[in-house]
C-alpha cells in the first residue's frame, strides 16, 4: 500500500451481463483527504461505490484497507461497515420518527437490553464534537434535512469507519446548508478520516476536494490532484474529449442567424419553478432548434418543465406568438401547441400496461376531451401511420409498450406528440440509452421538423449530438442559465469552457 | 405479449383457442364459474331447473337457483362496477361501501317516512327519495375521493373513517328508529313488479351495466382512470388531471352505493343499520380480485370483474344449497377463494399456459404415431 | 400539513356526528367504538341531591333491543326522576372497562354496566367498591365475585329458548322439520335460544333439522337460506329464527314461493325480540310465536336504587327478568302496544 493510504482499491473489474461496468479501475483514497469522485450517468461510479460497500461483488481485482494485511473480502454490507467503510446516500434512510440518538444507535446495540441514557449522553457527545445543532432526544423528523444528512454521517462517525462514502449529499440542501455540510465534512477531514464525495456539482468539487478521480464508460480516465486540474479539464475529461481534438465540426447546417428570427414562438422571462432553478429567459424561433446544455443536475430539465407546467411555476411571463399566455398545467401548455417529450422515459414517459396504440393516441386524445374519444377505427389508424412513418418495431398496435425496447418505446412518446401537430416540441434526452440508430433517425427527424417550421428545444448530454442538431445552445450551470451560444461560439471546447465557468480554456 | 402472437401462430385450431383463452383476463371468473356449474351439475342437476309459479300475492314469478343468484347478486354487481374503477384509477379499494350503502338506505326512508317511522303514507315520492340518497351518497363518496385523491391518504385508510362511522350516521339520520314502510309499490324494486315474474334488481343491475358500457364507450373514463392507475407522472404530462380522475371515480362508486342501497332497503321495506350490507366491501373487492384486475391498480377488464360478482353469490348460494356447517362456512369460502385468487395470479397462468403447451406437443407425437 | 387537515377534516365531521346526535335526541346518540362521554359531568354544583349514576352499555345501533333498552335506560333515568346520569357506549369490553374506570374517577353514586364481554372487569369493580360506588349489572352477567357487586338484572337466554320451544311442542305436530336460523355464532342469545332446541332434536325421534345455519342476526342471508331450502325442493313446516329480522327474511321468501304460513299455513314461523312490527305480524295471523327478550331493566333498577338509598338491601342479588312467549292464537292490541319495542 502507498504511505498514508487507508484504502487502496486495484484492478477492480465488475460485469453484468452484457454490459462491463468497470474495467480495470485504481482508486486510491488517503488518510485525511476529500476525494472527489466524478463522472457521467454511466461512468461506473456508482458501481464502484457498490463494489466498496458490498452491495456488488466484484469480478476481478483486490482491495487493501489500513491496518488489514492482505486483501479484504468484502462481501456485504455488513461486512463494509465492520471494515470501517459507511456510507451517507442521497435519500436519507434513517427513521423520522425516532429520535436523534435512537437514529444514531439503531442495529448498534448488543444483546436485548439498551441504555438509554448511555446512548443518549453519548449521542449527545458525537453531536457536540462535531458541532451538530441537534439534540439526542429530538425526533429527527423535526429537524432540517441538512441536519438529518448530519446525523447520518455523525452515525457513521461514531462507527470509527475509517473510509466515508458520501453519495450526492447535497443534492437537496440549500446553500447554508451546503455550508454546514463542508465545515462538518473539513472537521472529519482533519481528524484523518479519508471521504469519498461523489456529486455533480462543480464547484463543490472544487470547494472542498483535495484530489479527483475520472471514470469515464466504466473505466478508470485518471487521478488528479485539484490545483492539477482546471475546470475545463475535468469536463473535457468527463465527456471524453481532449481539448486537442475539440475541433469544431460544425459547418454542414446553415447557422441561424438572427434577421431571420422575426417575432419568437414562445418567449419566456424570468421563469422561475417549484423545482429550484435560478429565474430565467429564454426565446425559440419559428423553425428553429435550440438546446439547454450543462451537466447532469445541472437544471436543464427544470427549465423546459417549467416552460411545459410540468412543475409549478413560481414566477415570470410567458409570451407565445407575442401574446401573454399562463400555463399552469401541462394541459395548457398542449392546447397551446406545445409538445414534451420527458427526460425519464420510464417514469414520466409511457403508461406501460396501456398498448402501443393506446400510448401514441393519448396526448391528442387528452386534448379532444373527455367526452369526444376516438373510435377504434380512428385510433388504429393513426397508430398504424406513426408505427409505420417512425418504423416502430412492435407485434401490433395491441402490445403494451413495456414490452418494446427503449428506443421503440421512445418512438411511440415522439409518435404521441408529433400527432398533436405541435409548433413547439421539447424533447428531453430523447435519445438516452437507445441504440445509435435510432439515435441517428431521431436527430433527422427533429432537422426534418425544424425545416417543416416547427420549433424543437433539444437536451442531451452528447454535446456531439446537440452541435448536430442545435443552431443555439443555452449552458446551465448550478440551476442557473450561465451563457448562450450561437454561431461560431458553437463548438466543443467553447462549451465546455462555459459549463465549467470560472477559468478559461488554456 | 408478442409470445402469444406466436405461440398463437404456431398451434391454430383448439389447442390454441384454449391456450389463447387461458391467457386472457376474463379466464378466472368463467373458470370459476363452469367449475361451480359442473360441480353443481353433477351433484345435483335439478340446480339448474327454472320454473314459473305463483308469489303469495298471486303475481308469477320465474323461481329456481339461477333466479336467486341472479336476483341476489345484483347489488354486488353494481357495487363491483364502482369498486374497479376505483381500484384501476387509485390502486386501493375503499372498504366503507357496506357502512355507506346503510346511511344510503337510511336516507331512503328518512325522505318517505318524515319524522313518524311508520308512516301511513309515503311522506315523499319514492322518486325524491331515491334522488336525495344518490346525492348523499355521491357525497360521502367525494369525501371518500377528497382524501384519497387530494390529501394522498391511502384508500383503506381513508375510507376507514366512514367504514367506522358509517353505520353510526346511517342510525342517527332516522333518530335510531328503524323505520318500516308499509306502501308496496316500494317493495317493487327489491322484489317483482306484480306481472313481470323476473326480479327487479335483476333490471336495475342490467341498466346499471349498460349505462357503465355506455360510459366506457362514449366517454375517455376507461383510459383515463386506467393511465392514472398505471402512471400518474405521465398521464399528468398528457394533460390528465390525476387527482380529479381519482376523485371523480369515487364519487361514481358513491352512485353505485345509492342504488345498491336502496335496493336492499327495498327488499324489505326497512333496514338494520348493524347488519344491512355488512361485509358486502369484501365481496366487491373479491369481485374485482376475481375478474383478474390488479388490486395495485391500472388496466380493467368492467365485464371481468361483474362476472366475479355472479361467481361469489353463485358460490355463497352453493354453500348454503348444501347446508354448510354454519359455523364452517366461512372457512368454506376462504378455501374457494384463496383457490381463485391463487389461479388468478400471473405466475399461475405462466404456469398453466406452459402446462398447456408442454400437452400439445406429446399429443401430436402420439397422433404422428 | 396534509395530514393535519386530513386530521381536522375528520374531527369535524365526528363533532358534526356528536353535536347533531345530542339535539336530536337528548344525551347523544352511540359514538360507534368509543366510550362517548355525552351527559354532563357527574361533579358540576348545584345539583348536589341528584344522584349520579354512570351507565354503560352497549352501542344502541346494535339492534331493536338494544335501542329499546338505551331509550327505556333514558327515560327512566331523568332528573325528574331524581338522578343525573351519564352514558358511555361501547360495544368492545376494554373500551367499557376504561369508561367504567373513569366513572370511578368521577365518583358517581351508581355504576350500572351491560358488558359487553364476560372477563376483565374485576380490578375495576374492586376499584368501584374501594370508592363506596355502588355496582349494578343490567342485561349482561359477568364473571366476577358476586360480592362486588349488589345486584344483576338479566335475561335468561337458555329460559327464552326453552319457552319457545316447549310452545313449539305443545302444538303436537306429528313430524317437526325445522329450519333453524341461527344469531352471530358465539353470542349469548344465539346458544341460549340453540341450545334449548338443540336438546328437543337430540331427545325427540319426530324433530329433526332440516337447515341449521348462521344468518347473522342479517334479514337478507336468512331470506337466502330459506330461499336455497325451497329451491331444493327440502320439505320444511317450522322456521325458527333467534330474531324477528330473520324471520322476517324467512318469510319474505315463503311469500316468494306461496308457501303460506302463520296461523292455519302449512309453516309454522317463530322469532324472537318482540318488536312491535312483529307482534303486529303475530296479531295478523302472519306468524305463530314471538318469544320476548326483555329489554326494559330500567324500573327494576330504579327501585333498586332508591331502596338501597333509604338503607334497603335488595331483596335477591340476581333477578331474573320475566320474559313472556306470544301466541298468535292468544295476543291482543294490547299486548302489542305494552311490550312492542
Amino acid at each position: 500500500m502507498q504511505e498514508g493510504a487507508v484504502l487502496e482499491m486495484r484492478g477492480i473489474c465488475k460485469y453484468f451481463p452484457g454490459v462491463r461496468a468497470l474495467q480495470d479501475v485504481d482508486f486510491t483514497l488517503r488518510e485525511g483527504e476529500i476525494h472527489a469522485l466524478m463522472g457521467e450517468n454511466g461512468a461506473g461510479k456508482s458501481t464502484l461505490i457498490k463494489v466498496l460497500t458490498g452491495v456488488h461483488v466484484k469480478d476481478g481485482g483486490e482491495i487493501f484497507l489500513k491496518g488489514t494485511e492482505g486483501p479484504v473480502h468484502i462481501k456485504s454490507p455488513q461486512d463494509a461497515q465492520n471494515a470501517g467503510i459507511s456510507t451517507v446516500y442521497q435519500e436519507i434512510t434513517l427513521c423520522p420518527n425516532l429520535t436523534v440518538a435512537e437514529n444514531m444507535f439503531i442495529g448498534r446495540t448488543k444483546g436485548g437490553f439498551t441504555n438509554w441514557r448511555y446512548i443518549n449522553k453519548r449521542a449527545g457527545e458525537i453531536l457536540r464534537s462535531l458541532e451538530i445543532p441537534a439534540a439526542p432526544t429530538q425526533q429527527l423528523g423535526s429537524c432540517s434535512i441538512a441536519v438529518q444528512q448530519m446525523v447520518a454521517i455523525a452515525r457513521a462517525v461514531d462507527m470509527e469507519c475509517k473510509v466515508l462514502i458520501l453519495d450526492e449529499p447535497t443534492s437537496s440542501l440549500d446553500e447554508q446548508e451546503v455550508a454546514k455540510l463542508f465545515k462538518l465534512m473539513l472537521d472529519l477531514k482533519a481528524k484523518g478520516v479519508g471521504i469519498i464525495f461523489v456529486t455533480h456539482f462543480l464547484e463543490q468539487v472544487y470547494e472542498v476536494c483535495d484530489r479527483i478521480t475520472v471514470l469515464r464508460d466504466g473505466g478508470l480516465v485518471g487521478e488528479y490532484v485539484i490545483e492539477d486540474l482546471p475546470r475545463v479539464q475535468l469536463v473535457a475529461k468527463m465527456l471524453g474529449k481532449e481539448l486537442d481534438d475539440l475541433a469544431d465540426i460544425k459547418g454542414d447546417q446553415p447557422a441561424y442567424t438572427e434577421e431571420d428570427r422575426g417575432e419568437p414562438v414562445l418567449e419566456a422571462h424570468q421563469l422561475a419553478s417549484t423545482a429550484g432553478i435560478k429565474p430565467f429567459d429564454f426565446a425559440i424561433y419559428k423553425g428553429e432548434v435550440n438546446g439547454f446544455t450543462g451537466l447532469l443536475g445541472s437544471g436543464r430539465s427544470e427549465c423546459v418543465r417549467a416552460i411545459f407546467g410540468a412543475d409549478r411555476t413560481t414566477g415570470g411571463t410567458v409570451r407565445m406568438d407575442g401574446k401573454e399566455v399562463r400555463i399552469r398545467k401541462p394541459l395548457d401548455a398542449m392546447k397551446l401547441g406545445i409538445g414534451y417529450l420527458p427526460e425519464d422515459r420510464k417514469q414520466d414517459g409511457i403508461v406501460g400496461d396501456l398498448s402501443v396504440r393506446e400510448n401514441i393516441i393519448l396526448a391528442l386524445q387528452v386534448m379532444k376531451g373527455f367526452f369526444h374519444p376516438f373510435s377504434r377505427a380512428q385510433a388504429e389508424a393513426f397508430a398504424d401511420e406513426y408505427i409505420k412513418l417512425l418504423e416502430i418495431k412492435t407485434a401490433s398496435s395491441d402490445t403494451p409498450i413495456k414490452s418494446l425496447s427503449g428506443g421503440n418505446q421512445q418512438k411511440v412518446i415522439l409518435a404521441r406528440w408529433l400527432l398533436t401537430n405541435p409548433k413547439y416540441l421539447i424533447l428531453d434526452e430523447p435519445t438516452r440509452g437507445i441504440d445509435i440508430g435510432t439515435k441517428i433517425e431521431i436527430q433527422k427527424l427533429v432537422l426534418k421538423l425544424a425545416a417543416e417550421g416547427k420549433s424543437v428545444t433539444f437536451i442531451s448530454s452528447e454535446i456531439d449530438e446537440m452541435l448536430r442538431t442545435c443552431s443555439r445552445l443555452i449552458v446551465m450551470r448550478d440551476r442557473k442559465v450561465v451563457g448562450e451560444l450561437g454561431g461560431s461560439d458553437l463548438a466543443q471546447d467553447k462549451i465546455m469552457q462555459t459549463i465549467a465557468g470560472g477559468e478559461s480554456a488554456s | 405479449m408478442s409470445s402469444v402472437k406466436t405461440s398463437l401462430k404456431e398451434k391454430k385450431g383448439l389447442k390454441g383457442t384454449l391456450l389463447g383463452l387461458v391467457r386472457q383476463q376474463i379466464f378466472i371468473p368463467i373458470a370459476a364459474l363452469l367449475l361451480l356449474v359442473l360441480f353443481n351439475l353433477i351433484v345435483d342437476p335439478s340446480f339448474f331447473a327454472i320454473s314459473l309459479s305463483e308469489n303469495s300475492a298471486g303475481d308469477p314469478v320465474l323461481s329456481g337457483y339461477l333466479i336467486t343468484i341472479l336476483d341476489n347478486a345484483s347489488e354486488l354487481a353494481i357495487l363491483a362496477i364502482g369498486m374497479t374503477l376505483v381500484t384501476a384509477a387509485s390502486g386501493g379499494q375503499d372498504i366503507s361501501v357496506g357502512a355507506t350503502i346503510a346511511i344510503a338506505g337510511s336516507v331512503v326512508l328518512r325522505v318517505l317516512c318524515g319524522t313518524n317511522s311508520r308512516p301511513e303514507t309515503l311522506q315523499a315520492p319514492i322518486i325524491v327519495a331515491f334522488l336525495v340518497c344518490c346525492v348523499v351518497a355521491m357525497l360521502f363518496g367525494a369525501f371518500n375521493g377528497v382524501l384519497v385523491a387530494y390529501f394522498k391518504i391511502q384508500p383503506m385508510v381513508a375510507t376507514l373513517i366512514l367504514y367506522t362511522a358509517g353505520r353510526s350516521i346511517a342510525a342517527w339520520i332516522n333518530n335510531n328508529e328503524l323505520p318500516i314502510i308499509s306502501e308496496p309499490s316500494f317493495g317493487y324494486f327489491g322484489n317483482f313488479i306484480p306481472g313481470i315474474p323476473v326480479p327487479t334488481p335483476v333490471f336495475i343491475a342490467i341498466a346499471c351495466m349498460v349505462v357503465i358500457a355506455l360510459a366506457l364507450k362514449f366517454t375517455n373514463l376507461g383510459l383515463y382512470s386506467q393511465s392514472v392507475g398505471i402512471n400518474p407522472h405521465s398521464s399528468r404530462l398528457n394533460g390528465i388531471d390525476p387527482a380529479f380522475i381519482k376523485f371523480i371515480t369515487y364519487v361514481i362508486l358513491g352512485l353505485c352505493v345509492a342504488v345498491a342501497g336502496f335496493i336492499k332497503v327495498s327488499r324489505f321495506s326497512t333496514i338494520n343499520y348493524s347488519v344491512v350490507a355488512k361485509d358486502i366491501e369484501m365481496d366487491a373487492i373479491l369481485a374485482v380480485a376475481l375478474g383478474g384486475n390488479a388490486l395495485s391498480g391500472g388496466k380493467f377488464n368492467m365485464g371481468a370483474s361483474i362476472l366475479g360478482a355472479y361467481v361469489i353469490q353463485f358460490l355463497t348460494t352453493t354453500l348454503f344449497k348444501f347446508n354448510v356447517d354454519s359455523s364452517a362456512l366461512p372457512a368454506y369460502k376462504a378455501v374457494v377463494v384463496i383457490l381463485l385468487v391463487v389461479l388468478s395470479a400471473p405466475v399461475a397462468r405462466e404456469k398453466l399456459s406452459n402446462f398447456w403447451k408442454k400437452l400439445a406437443p406429446a399429443k401430436a407425437a402420439k397422433e404422428a404415431n | 400539513m396534509k395530514k393535519l387537515l386530513t386530521l381536522i377534516l375528520a374531527l369535524a365531521m365526528v363533532l358534526a356526528l356528536v353535536a347533531c346526535g345530542n339535539t336530536a335526541n337528548n344525551g347523544g346518540t352511540g359514538n360507534n367504538g368509543g366510550s362517548a362521554n355525552n351527559g354532563g359531568s357527574a361533579d358540576e354544583g348545584g345539583e348536589a341531591d341528584l344522584i349520579t349514576v354512570g351507565i354503560i352499555n352497549n352501542d344502541p345501533n346494535e339492534s331493536g333491543y338494544r335501542t329499546a333498552n338505551d331509550k327505556d335506560m333514558k327515560e327512566t333515568f331523568t332528573e325528574e326522576n331524581g338522578y343525573k346520569a351519564t352514558f358511555a357506549y361501547s360495544l368492545k369490553n376494554d373500551e367499557q372497562i376504561a369508561a367504567a374506570q373513569k366513572f370511578v374517577q368521577d365518583e358517581v353514586d351508581y355504576l350500572l354496566i351491560s358488558a359487553a364481554g364476560t372477563a376483565g372487569w374485576d380490578s375495576v369493580l374492586q376499584d368501584a367498591q374501594d370508592a363506596g360506588i355502588q355496582v349494578i349489572l343490567f342485561d349482561r352477567t359477568i364473571d366476577a365475585d358476586p360480592s362486588l357487586y349488589v345486584a344483576s338484572i338479566v335475561s335468561d337466554m337458555a329460559q327464552e329458548g326453552k319457552t319457545a320451544v316447549d310452545w313449539l311442542a305443545s302444538q303436537g305436530l306429528e313430524e317437526y322439520n325445522i329450519i333453524h336460523i341461527q344469531g352471530v355464532m358465539g353470542s349469548a342469545a344465539q346458544i341460549g335460544r340453540t341450545g334449548a332446541l338443540d336438546d328437543m332434536v337430540a331427545a325427540n325421534e319426530n324433530w329433526n333439522l332440516v337447515d341449521q345455519q348462521t344468518a347473522e342476526w342479517n334479514a337478507e342471508t336468512a331470506q337466502q337460506i330459506v330461499q336455497a331450502a325451497i329451491d331444493s325442493g327440502k320439505e320444511f313446516n317450522v322456521i325458527y329464527a333467534e330474531n324477528d329480522d330473520m324471520a322476517k327474511g324467512a318469510v319474505a321468501a315463503l311469500d316468494k314461493a306461496n308457501i303460506s304460513h302463520g296461523v292455519n299455513g302449512d309453516v309454522i314461523i317463530m322469532g324472537f325480540d318482540c318488536n312491535k312490527w312483529a307482534l303486529e305480524e303475530l296479531l295478523a295471523g302472519n306468524w305463530n310465536y314471538d318469544g320476548q327478550c326483555n329489554p326494559f331493566q330500567a324500573s327494576y333498577i330504579d327501585e333498586i336504587i332508591k331502596g338501597l338509598e333509604n338503607g334497603q338491601a335488595p331483596a335477591e342479588q340476581v333477578v331474573i327478568l320475566e320474559e313472556k312467549g306470544f301466541d298468535a292464537a292468544t295476543i291482543t292490541q294490547e299486548d302489542v302496544d305494552t311490550y312492542g319495542i
